[in-house]
């Protein structure tokens, strides 16, 4: 039943589409006022797609098995909380919550931007309703998420087991926000180019949408990296899965554009930039869902690998990207102010000299992504790109960036003030010599890894340094580029004293190494809901004095019936221990591996504070206003 | 003018980037790494399970044609559900269905075999499990497709109806 209104509200949302586009037509054309009209169809058509989606929800918490989508992702014994997000743990759910989203926001966007010219409004709904008219016919036409199947099977497949994670649940919703939300970024873009409405003003409303997006999609990231250091059970938090990369590409345009929205903001100027970054922010999103879901590639994230989906995508993403296209050679005029003159060394050299360096940073991941689709369909030949084709490339590059970084913001004061010239030479040295002091212990390349620790170490000091000079003035900024300095140093120093175990060990017996012995004392037995349980105990004896128990897992999971390994993990401030064991198959003992990884916690957490200043910067603008 | 010969590179860039992408869904997706594909398979001698005469895996694997050697037991649950497969693939005549009983009583073999039918061409034994561990097989059931003395393929785990779609068309 629930299924049946879902699908019902799906093909009338469709029809509201349609409705919403005729009118919208009528109204651009008449210079009268904003049509009312225009708003309530969009209220109803998000109506309709959230009844929509909550028929999905439904059918999923009541295990109706007549729906196909349900049938093949849930099962009865699973306990609702992954039930509920079982919804959009599939391919079908996950694209009706995107429309819900795309529906939500444009619906927003009316309510938000009453102040803006209505011909303008008018354009960027018209530019959305195609995306979401895309979105409802793909849907409808090729992943129908209420597809009914007779007779009607007693019992689902279930969700897989490492699916069913809290992080994991919240992953797609938030990720999609950040996604979706760069498809207002893109509408308005295209709406204000046709319309030559680029101006100050604009980029004052719509940096709120790019602020918005960039804070979700950070999250979402973060979320998915943390799922996948403890879930999968390797130990890293990114791997450079193409899946992974999909989702960093449109984040390094986003940041981009956040940079140049603020000298647009300003000083009217990078319109060319602001627009071809919004383009790309959006369709970059579009090649993620192409590229995971046609099944082009091969990874958690695939669902199904249905051509049929794929060429739909792509063919939806080539229209959008000509179009933008189209607008953007036919219709832009250059709106930047002439008259500025650009001083070398001012900020808007330094927030360009960013843009290329993130332009960089973005064509190494698309080629490494795209290359090896490439490299397969012209001559027939496999390749996997992996960790170290983007460490050679983007390390080095990474030092002058800090660098840029650190300097970038201060470079008014440089042709000014004497005095802060000293203290920024006296940070580098000191930087230098804290680092030299790290490295000299270790047996890496000693010169590249020093200066990349010193630039880290140097960006850390000087915004450390800026929070006590500026105090609240710009702190959104200042909260940051913190963080970011944070992450890279922690990603540093936990590549550099990361260390880690492997060996097997039968119960009762024990390992030694170095200053470490591992103790394995035995093995429990539990059976929960939906799984089977073993858990190891496993004593870890350092010989400085500390000794800890961990506790990691295998769990076996009834429907479908898988094995995953679940880590043990105890963190303090400064290093995480994390253990996992697996089964050999018919053997007595077990596969163990034990990491130390320092400073795991400051990548969290310093990513958290990046989205914290995007978040300070939003609620700045809300006082403003 | 020089904006327009701009414009038609982009354009012709892109169309070239559509035209790959959509060759690139038509390739099948399924990755096998490239180490584990094409090795050479693992000399070997052992008993033929029915008599008591040795045979080594070159006189086996001797003609141009597909062999199948499918690591089974009596004992193995999963090799149940994967026997259908096997005796369908048996009525092919382009391929030759090999047989390595793993770490198994003859007795209960042979009562297996009697129960569910018998697929294969050609039953090697595997007492100690040694033949299976050259092959680098994870546990049993494991299957690998063999052409020209090289390993093409590898089932890990019983074969599906997807892996024997799979097998179907390699072999055609």
């Amino acid at each position: 039943m629930a299924s049946l209104i879902g699908f019902y509200s799906l093909i009338f949302g469709l029809f509201s589409s349609s409705v919403i586009i005729f009118l919208s037509i009528l109204n651009f054309r008449n210079t009268n006022s904003f049509d009312k009209k225009i708003l309530t169809f969009t209220s109803l058509q998000l109506f309709f797609v959230i009844v929509s989606f909550l028929g999905l929800i439904f059918s999923f918490i009541n295990s109706d098995f007549s729906n196909e989508t349900v049938y093949n992702h849930s099962h009865t014994t699973k306990p609702i909380f992954y039930k509920i997000s079982g919804t959009w743990g599939n391919h079908e759910g996950s694209l009706l919550l995107w429309l819900l989203v795309l529906t939500l926001f444009i619906f927003v966007f009316l309510i938000k931007s009453k102040e803006q010219s209505k011909q303008y409004r008018i354009l960027t709904l018209l530019f959305q309703q195609v995306i979401i008219i895309g979105f409802f016919i793909f849907l409808i036409k090729t992943s129908n998420p209420f597809n009914y199947i007779f007779p009607v099977p007693k019992e689902g497949l279930g969700l897989n087991p490492i699916l069913q994670d809290p992080a994991l649940a919240i992953h797609p919703p938030i990720l999609y926000l950040g996604y979706v939300g760069s498809s207002i970024i893109f509408s308005s873009t295209l709406a204000a180019t046709s319309l030559n409405y680029i101006s100050k003003k604009w980029a004052a409303h719509i940096k709120i949408w790019v602020l918005i997006s960039w804070i979700f999609l950070t999250l979402g990231i973060l979320l998915g990296s943390i799922w996948a250091y403890y879930e999968l059970g390797w130990g890293g938090f990114w791997f450079w899965d193409p899946v992974e990369n999909v989702s960093l590409m449109p984040w390094l345009a986003l940041t981009t554009l956040l940079h140049c929205i603020l000298i647009l903001e300003k000083k009217l100027l990078f319109t060319s930039w602001v627009i071809i970054l919004s383009i790309s922010t959006f369709t970059l999103s579009m090649c993620g869902t192409f590229l995971v879901r046609s099944g082009i590639l091969n990874s958690v994230h695939t669902f199904a690998n249905d051509p049929e989906r794929g060429l739909y995508i792509l063919i939806f993403l080539f229209c959008l990207i000509f179009l933008s296209l189209f607008i953007f050679f036919f219709l832009h005029k250059s709106q930047d102010n002439k008259d500025y003159n650009f001083f070398w060394l001012s900020k808007e050299t330094s927030i360009l000299i960013n843009n290329w360096f993130m332009m960089y940073f973005l064509s190494v991941v698309l080629i490494g992504t795209m290359y090896p689709i490439f490299l397969e369909v012209i001559t027939t030949e496999k390749i996997s790109v992996g960790p170290p084709f983007y460490n050679k490339l983007i390390i080095p590059f990474l030092i002058p960036f800090l660098f840029a970084m650190a300097i970038g913001p201060k470079l008014k004061w440089i042709k000014s003030n004497l005095q802060d010239k000293m203290n920024l030479i006296i940070l580098l040295i000191i930087s230098f010599l804290l680092s030299l002091l790290i490295i000299k212990n270790t047996n890496l390349n000693f010169l590249l890894n020093t200066i990349l620790v010193t630039s880290g170490f140097y960006l850390f000091f000087i915004t450390l340094r800026d929070f006590f000079i500026k105090g609240f003035n710009k702190l959104s900024q200042n909260l940051a580029h913190f963080g970011f300095s944070l992450f890279i140093l922690s990603i540093l120093l936990n590549n550099i004293f990361s260390s880690e175990i492997i060996t097997n060990l039968k119960i009762g017996e024990k390992f030694q190494k170095d200053n470490i012995e591992i103790n394995f004392e035995g093995v429990k037995k539990k059976s929960i809901n939906n799984y089977d349980t073993i858990i190891g105990k496993f004593k870890i004896i350092d010989f400085n004095g500390s000794e800890e128990v961990l506790e990691p897992e295998l769990r076996i999971y009834n429907q479908p019936n898988i094995v995953t390994s679940e880590a043990d993990i105890k963190t303090d401030l400064f290093t995480d221990k994390f253990m996992t064991m697996n089964l050999v198959q018919n053997e007595d003992y077990f596969n163990i591996r034990y990491q130390v990884k320092p400073f795991m916690i400051w990548i969290w957490l310093s990513v958290l504070l990046i989205s914290l200043g995007g978040l300070l910067s939003l609620l700045n603008r809300r006082n403003e206003n | 003018m020089k904006i327009k010969i701009f414009l038609v590179f982009i354009i012709v860039f892109f169309l070239t980037v559509f035209f790959v992408l959509y060759k690139g869904l038509q390739n099948s997706n399924i990755y096998t790494p490239d180490t584990s594909q094409k090795k050479d398979i693992p000399f070997f001698k052992t008993k033929i399970f029915y008599s008591e005469k040795m045979i080594s895996s070159e006189e086996i694997f001797k003609n141009d044609k597909f062999y199948l050697l499918n690591i089974w037991a009596s004992w193995c649950v999963p090799c149940r559900d994967e026997h259908a497969f096997l005796l369908n693939l048996s009525d092919s005549s382009d391929l030759e269905l090999i047989g390595l009983n793993y770490k198994d009583k003859s007795e209960n073999a042979k009562k297996f075999l009697r129960e569910l039918g018998d697929p294969y061409d050609f039953i090697l034994s595997d007492k100690d499990g040694t033949i299976s561990i050259e092959w680098g097989a994870y546990g049993v059931p494991e299957s690998f497709l063999i052409y020209n003395k090289k390993v093409v393929k590898k089932i890990i785990g019983p074969i599906t109806s997807k892996s024997f779609l799979e097998l179907k068309k390699v072999i055609k």
